[in-house]
């Protein structure tokens, strides 16, 4: 194997020992916590009043300009990592380079504040 | 002669493909649950697990910057557009029972073709032979020289793309 892939048995070993230990506490706390169930203690809590309806929902089509916005600004935040991780070797020019295609993204999100999708109404 | 290539390796790759069989039996299992569950909502979340273990194979070839991408754009930025666009136009949330197409049996012999193509190919093109690892890797820094010295121009011609398809995304999401 790898030296590389060998630092990310790092990771596969941190996130067992994650999983591990949730699962031990939930375990236990299963095991000798008191289980005494009543249909008053399974509805859903909401506020002290009993739930309506049920929990799913059909959400705001205004929510859809920022999911549209994140999706651009994602894109973006993947050609900001390589040069990130590597950001001394580039020096003045890969900041320049970099600051030139952030601004010019960000006039996209200007262009959503002048429209007023910004706003929460 | 899919089977010889995978096992032949050495005693030191028999740990990068059991975590390559592993993974890939978990994601066509959970790829099996994307098409079989009544649940729209839930068939997404289960891509989100089809996803990330593609990001894992990635990270099991060494493409470190691929895998990131991958987790970033896939099971980020895609499953948000999906799980918006789900609870923005269903009229019906929760379990459907008819969600199956008529014609879903014919696209059973349309995957075996694209298996079969796919396979063959790959096989043609390779065979027996073993890649050998580039040294150094694929690494993230050697992506990043790329990007700013010889690949310059069209990375800030992607920045207009990308403008133009925020400000396309804002027309069309608001008409008014």
């Amino acid at each position: 194997m790898s030296e590389f892939l060998r630092d990310y048995l790092t990771v596969v070993w941190f996130g067992a020992a994650g999983v591990l230990l949730g699962a031990l506490l939930f375990g236990i706390s299963a095991l000798i916590r008191p289980n005494h169930p009543t249909e008053q203690k399974v509805i859903a809590y909401e506020s002290g009043v009993d739930p309506v309806g049920i929990g799913w929902s059909q959400s705001q089509i205004r929510y859809y300009v920022f999911a549209l916005l994140f999706v651009i600004f994602d894109v973006e935040a993947v050609f900001l990592f390589p040069w990130a991780a590597a950001v001394e070797r580039y020096g003045t020019f890969g900041l320049v380079v970099m600051l030139a295609f952030i601004f010019l993204l960000l006039d996209g999100l200007i262009y959503a504040w002048k429209r007023g999708l910004l706003r929460w109404v | 002669m899919m089977v010889p290539v995978l096992l032949a390796a050495s005693e030191v790759n028999v740990a990068l493909n059991v975590a390559f069989g592993v993974l890939a039996v978990v994601m066509i299992g959970a790829a099996l649950f994307v098409v079989t569950t009544k649940n729209v909502v839930h068939a997404a979340l289960w891509l989100v697990i089809v996803l990330s273990g593609m990001a894992a194979q990635y990270l099991l070839a060494a493409a470190e910057f691929v895998a990131v991408s991958q987790v970033l754009v896939y099971v980020g930025a895609v499953m948000v557009l999906f799980l918006f666009g789900i609870m923005l136009t269903r009229a019906q949330i929760g379990a459907e029972g008819n969600l199956n197409n008529p014609g879903w049996a014919l696209g059973i012999p349309v995957a075996l073709l694209l298996l079969g193509v796919m396979g063959w190919a790959i096989i043609d093109l390779f065979g027996d032979q073993t890649i050998e690892e580039a040294p150094g890797g694929a690494s993230t820094q050697a992506i990043s020289d790329q990007i700013l010295s010889p690949y310059l121009a069209p990375f800030l011609a992607i920045t207009f793309v990308l403008l133009a398809a925020a400000i396309g995304a804002i027309v069309l999401a608001r008409k008014d």
